[in-house]
């Protein structure tokens, strides 16, 4: 997030998109609920379904599912044709406006219309609302990433926030909601097969060379590595031959199970670092038992970048080790000693070699997190990222066209099938389905379907029915609900028996490589 | 310089900004007022009336929690009146409901008779769930009361336990109404409310059902506020006393807000979670996953040791032999394949320290970059 929590708080107008946020960040949603209910904070929601949070908006948008780009630059066309937008932050902070006035040219509110479904003078007023906020609010989640078009939608809120001079101001920015504990802190370490820690890159010959000090090696890598996305494929092509997993299901959560599960049968050697034998691990060769986060010290780096502690409560099970010390004991096998007291050795050799979590000490942090970037002890931490001007100088305006979604419904794929989660479980439930309390609550996996479409094929609430794409097809119950709109159903990917992704598209975005869950063409049919 | 707004506390100076309650002031220099229905961050009810204090020209006595401070008030705190008027509060809480604790909450004098009708209201011989940690019996103590000045009242409404996590007791709440505020104006989910009057009160969601046929979402924010026993955690009720349980603070482990949570463990095992009040991001809330999604850590079907597959099958192995067997096989391809031959998923479920020695591996060990994690997916 561009901005923290507690400082959303203070938003006049709030805009979420693509974030189910009563259900996903709950704690989060409340922020939001409390501005609007207590406030008077005004709130668009622009969102396929029409989820929880849509009872608190002033306007709930509702556009065909993939066409973002277009209701954004729409918002854009409004709020430039109306003269609305902040002039003098534009000018002095900015780079690219004439560039993108001529995109946005095109997109009328009633050509918006056609493409999105949201009507015209909906779109305008939203539109007027946004602009006329002193402090906007962007609140998305993966309703807006993952697409195809990821990339260009999270670029297009980027623009409509500069337009408004939103960005860098308190109760204002583009905020990422992170699905998982430890996202942030995941990408901030370098789990990502460009860049080390601090995002610093591995092409980067004074990046490499400082790491090679560092760790006391030679020859590190130079080429950029392969996403995760891209990994799956390459073991299925056989370039692939060894995968250690730690801690993931993508058995589960993978786009195209089946495509999937064969490329993971097709490596050589495969090993899985987890708490439990889950649908991956069992097709591992070896597995590696780790401890959970009550049974480690260490810290996570939430949503809105702030560095909290983790700490020890309880024994793990057996013989589970901390998953640091399990790739310590590997590394020092093949031949590169790897060798920590305890987690916050590891912290300091963080601190070392990362400059925005330079500050960043347990002793620090052991009552309140810091915000990064923090470079040094004496630095309080950031709160608000740009607040005097961007990191890169000025805000570069990038000027997008609407592209479809990958794929789109027709005569034999007639409905659309959007995915996401609920609020009582949590991604592939390895966790949450270890809860008898939860589990009477949210058992088994549903198809929601708005009363209409229902009716149209004749399935009653809780019918067993076949959901196929052109990938592959689950069995699961009808669950008749308001927050279905007609044409397009929902089901939830937890679950490992009736996998909402055995249906998904693996089609990426092109930058990201994040597959397009959002958007993909289904039938329904009675199960026999 | 502006005149500055001062208020005058059993006898000492403070200044004050406008707007602050006569609480507020006293709570920022230490000086003790006991409250029971004030919540903060929520609007003042003054509903208990158990933070009454004397301020001097009013006519009566003044709930503290409620009332803005004005220029040069003389405020009295603890006061003989302040005094009787608590203990009033306290003894008609006492009266009325099933408060079995040690200060014996039954009107007239038969404990025994008393206690026999709690045990079959509540079916355990065991005194209230919450002894030991609820703010009725510490006020109690503190005042020295019990509820025998006044004749025993007995709430018409059943123990409501049809739903996994919470167990809803009638018998003992003391309608201060928390639990309403933390529904409405803390996590703002609208499912609770006052309901019916005079001595038929019940803090109902809507149409008086059960929680779980209500709008309900099972955060818990109402149980983590009632101050009594009325709202408690449907595990471990009974079976786990306060005085028993370690808190350990910690992070949320499931979606990225990272709420601030206290792990309460018994015997080397979590027995309940509860909000760490007072620190951002969180200030006290939590979700159902945070608070009610413990059970996984300690199930039966965690692993507890390496497993190594043979004939398509898993037989458990040492550390020392699957160790040396990945080491020894990642070697090999190594070898044979390069170091592109291999990837590495690290997790968002992980720590930092863990994230950063799995790319560390991938990259000074295996010498390759293709690390990665799923949490775009
Ligand atoms: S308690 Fe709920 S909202 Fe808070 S971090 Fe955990 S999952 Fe997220
Ligand atoms: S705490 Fe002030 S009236 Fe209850």
């Amino acid at each position: 997030m561009t901005n923290s929590i507690a400082d959303i708080e203070s938003a006049d107008v709030f805009l979420i998109t693509g974030s189910n946020t009563t259900e996903n960040h709950p704690v989060l949603s409340s922020t939001v609920k409390r501005a609007v209910t207590r406030r008077g904070a005004g709130l668009i929601v622009v969102d396929p379904r029409r989820i929880k949070i849509t009872q608190y908006a002033d306007k709930w948008l509702r556009q065909n599912l993939g066409t973002d780009v277009a209701w954004i630059n729409g918002l854009m066309h409004v709020i430039i044709a109306e003269n609305l937008y902040a002039k003098e932050y534009v000018e002095r902070r900015t780079v690219g406006f004439d560039e993108i006035q001529k995109t946005v040219e095109k997109f009328t509110p009633d050509y918006v219309e056609q493409i999105t479904g949201i009507p015209a003078n909906e779109l305008i007023e939203a539109a007027r609302m946004y602009a006329a906020a002193e402090r906007g609010c962007i609140l998305y989640c993966m309703g807006i990433t993952q697409h195809t078009t990821g990339t260009d939608n999270v670029k297009s809120l980027a623009n409509l926030a500069m337009l408004c001079g939103n960005l860098g101001i308190e109760g204002g920015g583009v905020n990422p909601l992170r699905g998982q504990n430890n996202v942030q802190g995941a990408c901030d370490m370098g789990g990502l097969p460009d860049v080390y820690s601090g995002y610093q890159k591995v092409i980067d010959p004074a990046a490499r060379e400082k790491m090679e000090t560092a760790w006391n090696v030679s020859d590190l890598p130079d080429k950029p590595g392969l996403k995760v996305t891209q990994m799956i494929p390459a073991a299925h092509d056989g370039n692939l031959k060894a995968l250690y997993i730690i801690g993931e299901n993508p058995l589960v959560s993978d786009p195209d199970l089946n495509h999937c599960e064969k490329s993971l049968k097709n490596l050589e050697f495969f090993v899985v670092q987890d708490i439990f034998l889950t649908e991956t691990a069992q097709l591992a060769d070896v597995v590696l038992p780790s401890a959970c986060y009550a049974e480690k010290d260490g810290t996570f780096t939430n949503t809105e970048r702030r560095v909290q502690r983790v700490r020890k409560a309880v024994e793990p099970p057996g013989q589970a080790w901390n998953d640091w010390k399990i790739i310590c004991e590997i590394g020092t096998r093949m031949g590169y000693p790897m060798s920590y007291e305890n987690s916050r050795q590891i912290g300091e050799e963080i601190s070392q070699v990362t400059p925005s979590y330079a500050g960043i000490r347990y002793d620090r942090i052991e009552y309140d997190g810091i915000h990064w970037p923090c470079p040094t002890v004496e630095h309080p931490g950031t709160p608000i990222l740009h607040r005097e001007q961007f990191t890169s100088g000025k805000g570069v305006f990038h000027a997008i066209d609407f592209i479809e979604p990958a794929e789109a419904a027709d005569e034999d794929y007639p409905m659309y099938l959007t995915t996401g989660r609920l609020l009582y479980q949590y991604h592939t439930g390895t966790m949450t389905m270890k809860s008898d309390g939860i589990m009477e609550i949210a058992p088994e996996c549903f198809v929601e379907i708005s009363p209409q479409d229902a009716a149209k094929y004749e399935v009653k609430d809780g019918a067993l029915v076949t959901i196929a794409s052109r990938r592959g097809s689950i069995v699961a119950r009808i669950k008749i609900s308001r927050k279905a709109v007609s044409g397009t159903i929902f089901i939830p990917f937890h679950y490992a028996q009736a996998a909402a992704n055995r249906l998904t598209n693996s089609a990426l975005d092109p930058i990201s490589g994040i597959p397009e869950y959002k958007v993909c063409a289904v039938k329904l049919s009675k199960a026999a | 310089m502006a005149e500055q707004n001062m208020i005058v506390i059993n006898g000492n100076e403070f200044v004050f900004e406008p707007g602050e309650t006569i609480l507020e002031i006293a709570q920022r220099n230490n000086i003790d007022i006991p409250t029971l229905c004030h919540l903060k961050g929520a609007t003042a009810t003054g509903a208990c009336r158990i933070c009454v204090v004397e301020v001097e020209g009013a006519r009566s006595l003044v709930a503290s929690c409620a009332a803005p401070a004005a220029k040069n008030m003389v405020v009295r705190t603890g006061s003989a009146n302040v005094i009787k008027a608590r203990r009033m509060v306290l003894q008609l809480l006492l009266s009325s409901g099933n408060h079995n604790c040690a200060v014996c909450g039954s009107g007239g004098t038969n404990w025994t008779e008393f206690q026999l009708h709690v045990h079959q209201m509540d079916n355990s011989e065991e005194l209230c769930p919450v002894w030991g940690d609820c703010r009725l019996q510490e006020l109690a103590f503190r005042y020295q009361v019990t509820g025998e000045k006044f004749e025993a009242t007995q709430t018409p409404y059943p123990i409501e336990t049809a739903n996994p996590f919470i167990v809803r007791d009638f018998s003992r709440c003391i309608q201060c109404g928390r639990c309403v505020q933390a529904c409405n104006e803390i996590q703002v989910n609208q499912a609770i409310h006052f309901g019916y009057r005079g001595a038929a009160t019940k803090i109902i969601a809507a149409g008086d059902r059960p929680y779980i046929n209500s709008d309900c979402v099972f955060c818990g924010e109402c149980l983590q506020v009632c101050p009594v026993g009325a709202l408690v955690e449907k595990e471990g009720r009974y079976s786990v006393r306060p005085w028993e349980n370690k808190k350990v603070r910690t992070t949320c482990s499931y979606c990225g807000v990272g709420c601030q949570l206290y792990l309460h463990v018994k015997d080397n095992t979590v027995v309940k979670i509860s909000g760490v009040q007072d620190v951002a991001p969180n200030y006290g809330s939590l979700c159902v996953k945070g608070r009610f999604g413990y059970d996984f850590i300690h199930s039966p079907e965690r692993l507890a040791s390496p497993l190594i597959k043979e004939n398509g099958k898993f037989r458990e192995a040492s550390w020392e032999e699957a160790l040396d067997l990945v080491a020894k096989r990642f070697d090999e391809i190594k070898a044979d394949h390069g170091p592109d031959s291999f990837g590495v998923l690290t997790s968002a479920r992980v720590t930092n320290e863990e994230n950063y020695i799995a790319q560390k591996f991938a990259r000074a060990v295996l010498k390759t970059n293709n690390i990665d994690h799923c949490a775009r997916l």
